[in-house]
């Protein structure tokens, strides 16, 4: 059984295609995140798993249930948004038990329910207290708590954290990943800060134009991004994406940048389909941080190149190289000096890279 | 820097700009107090004229003060001499503009709190074309409706009656209340529609429970508006009703105009304060609320 289920949505506000044959599914205690640049779509799919935007096409699942016509309220959900959105005219613990009352719940359940949960979120000192009364945190901590009040089957959290100041997200963020350890809720959090979906999601579906373009962990999202433009939205600076061509010798695949004159041995990636790769146009994918001042594996490769530009930004500094007219970032602890305008030796970790279709853009 | 200033012409400095300082302040006082007296004057010599006999009125001029606090005319304005045939006061009818007022601002106000909160929070297909329409209503002359107006009215067999004007000023005044609250309602997020759906509030509710707490400032902006417009006008009350079921607009007017020997300017200054009042009373009461924005800080920092 799938916590939630989408399948084949889509979406569009008159001519405008928001979402395109949208899939998704969640297991039980799953923490999604839903990440991508604004405008692509993530909050209508938030929207509409709640039940507050019609679909089109397609279907949505909760329990295996088919709640698509199903109401807001009866979809046994809860969600947090980014303006908070408590009601001004009343009070935190009206604010918190005003779902509650409208479900009809018995008062002595609202009681435990209003207790249990505003002691586990401390805000207990604050019931009696008016929104605009409140700090960003306690509204944000007041927001939560009249979600987690329901007892929802799953979470929807809408850019939470993005009217938090800077240190104020961080703390917060700890405390939704300790909320989500806690409980073991299912969660979908839509936001458009990498940082946060990595730290807070068991799994990750990035989007663009309306529709995903992958989903899996934090980890392969960011070692093994599924095309140019994963590569491109996670990790900061973004990875380097080398245009070359793919060719083959005596059975072993090796990548040359346009205008280079020298060869990159790629026999250890792992290749999805290893046919007619000779000759291929493609993007050798590199992130700065696996490019090296110091050679650390036997598998290195080293390369000489000319330093152009230092970004110092405290505890790194980011280098700019020219790759045969291709700029290239790299990622050092500011301990190290490099000269500029010089040729350095820098070693690529091999291990890392990513290859990609210069055509569709996909992984190979 | 500029070294080459010494101490000493930095205190000549601090006088000068200290008497132009000086200066300027009385001439802007100077300013206001024109302003002032050129608003108030007329209220003066309003007060003043009701509070003297016809006597003092003819002999002394327009400014001097009455020789005392002769409320005849006020008596007289409002209450009428005492005799029969053609003895117009204002009493009967400044009733029926109460009646009148009272119900067609809150539901002109009501149905406008209502349409905004459609337009803005359950937008539909063809939302923005209502909208316009309405916007059209705001700007349509008030002597193109009269006539078809004064039909409708005949059809309903309500024409010459309060209720009547009621239902008119009710129709004319939602464009406008209709345009406050909606201008209201988009600065307040959707999300907490969404939010209060989510927990089940439905089309009412969120309406009564979670909008309409928050929605006093322009409910006082649209009450003072609505009410100075309905209580002011004279044009529809003319031309709906005669007679008894005539507002106090209207009945001033015959009263000023139908006065048969002499004119009696005390009566006539203490009926135009009269008609005037309730408008007053209201900017008085109300415009305390006038700037208190109840949201703020509700939805974000």
């Amino acid at each position: 059984m799938k916590t939630l289920k989408i399948e084949e949505l889509s979406k569009n506000f008159g001519s405008t295609e928001v979402l395109r044959k949208i899939n998704l599914e969640i297991d039980e205690g799953n923490f999604l995140v839903l990440l991508g640049p604004s405008g692509c779509g993530k909050s209508t799919l938030l929207n509409i798993i709640a039940g507050l935007e019609t679909i089109n096409e397609g279907n949505v699942y909760i329990d295996d249930y088919n709640v698509s016509k199903v109401e807001p309220k009866d979809r046994n959900i809860a969600m947090v948004f980014q303006s908070y959105a408590l009601y001004p005219s009343m009070n935190v613990r009206e604010n918190m038990i005003f779902g509650l009352k409208q479900a009809k719940t018995s008062k002595e359940k609202i009681e435990e329910q209003l207790e249990k949960v505003s002691k586990f979120l401390q805000v207990d000192q604050l019931l009696e207290r008016k929104p605009s009364q409140l700090s960003g945190g306690q509204r944000q901590r007041v927001a939560i708590g009249r979600a987690l009040v329901r007892e929802p089957r799953i979470f929807l959290f809408d850019e939470p954290l993005s009217n938090l100041d800077a240190k104020l997200r961080v703390e917060m963020r700890r405390e939704i990943k300790k909320l989500h350890q806690q409980l073991k809720t299912t969660v979908v959090y839509v936001t458009h800060d990498q940082t946060e979906a990595m730290s807070l999601g068991t799994r990750i579906a990035i989007m663009n134009h309306g529709v995903i373009q992958q989903n899996d962990t934090p980890e392969n999202i960011y070692n093994k991004p599924s095309n140019t433009f994963v590569a491109d939205f996670i990790g900061s600076p973004s990875m380097n994406l080398i245009k070359g061509i793919l060719k083959e010798n005596s059975g072993e695949m090796s990548f040359t940048a346009n205008g280079s004159n020298f060869e990159i041995p790629v026999k250890r990636y792992e290749f999805k389909n290893k046919s007619s790769l000779n000759n291929k146009d493609v993007f050798f994918g590199i992130r700065p941080e696996h490019i090296y001042f110091k050679k650390s594996n036997e598998s290195d490769f080293e390369v000489s190149l000319r330093a152009d530009l230092s970004e110092y930004i405290g505890h790194e500094q980011i280098m700019t190289f020219d790759y045969a007219n291709q700029e290239i970032l790299a990622k050092f602890p500011s301990t190290i000096k490099i000269e500029l305008a010089k040729e350095t030796k820098l070693y690529f970790d091999l291990t890392q890279i990513s290859l990609f279709d210069a055509q569709n853009e996909e992984r190979i | 820097m500029q070294d080459s200033l010494k101490p000493s012409s930095y205190q000549q400095l601090e006088q000068k700009s200290k008497y132009t300082n000086i200066f300027l302040r009385w001439f802007l006082y100077f300013i206001l107090i024109i302003f002032a007296s050129y608003f108030i004057f007329p209220l003066y010599v309003m007060v003043v004229t009701s509070l003297k006999t016809m006597e003092e009125i003819r002999q002394g001029t327009l400014l001097s003060w009455p020789s005392g606090l002769n409320l005849d005319s006020w008596a007289v304005a409002w209450g009428g001499r005492g005799y029969g045939a053609g003895d117009t006061f204002l009493r009967p009818y400044f009733w029926n503009s109460i009646k009148m007022v009272v119900p067609a601002v809150f539901f002109s106000t009501f149905i406008g709190a209502m349409a905004g909160y459609v337009l803005t929070k359950w937008r539909f297909k063809g939302d923005k074309w209502v909208f316009l329409f309405l916007l059209f209503g705001c700007f349509i002359p008030y002597q193109a409706i009269l006539l078809p107006m004064a039909r409708t009215l005949g059809v309903l067999g309500i024409s010459n009656s309060v209720i009547g004007l009621v239902l008119v000023h009710t129709v004319y005044g939602i464009p406008f209340t209709t345009l406050f609250f909606r201008n209201f309602y988009v600065s307040i997020p959707t999300e907490l529609v969404k939010a209060a759906r989510i927990d089940g509030a439905g089309f009412f509710k969120i309406f009564f429970r979670i909008l309409l707490p928050i929605s006093a400032p322009i409910i006082v902006v649209t009450i003072i508006w609505q009410f100075t417009q309905i209580w002011n006008d004279f044009l529809f009350g003319s031309t709906f009703s005669f007679g008894e079921a005539a507002p106090i607009q209207v009945a001033l007017n015959n009263m000023v105009l139908s006065s048969t020997s002499v004119k009696e300017y005390n009566v006539d200054m203490a009926s135009a304060i009269i008609a005037g009042i309730p408008t007053l009373i209201v900017y008085v009461l109300a415009g305390k609320y006038f700037i208190r924005g109840l949201t703020s800080g509700a939805v974000k920092g």
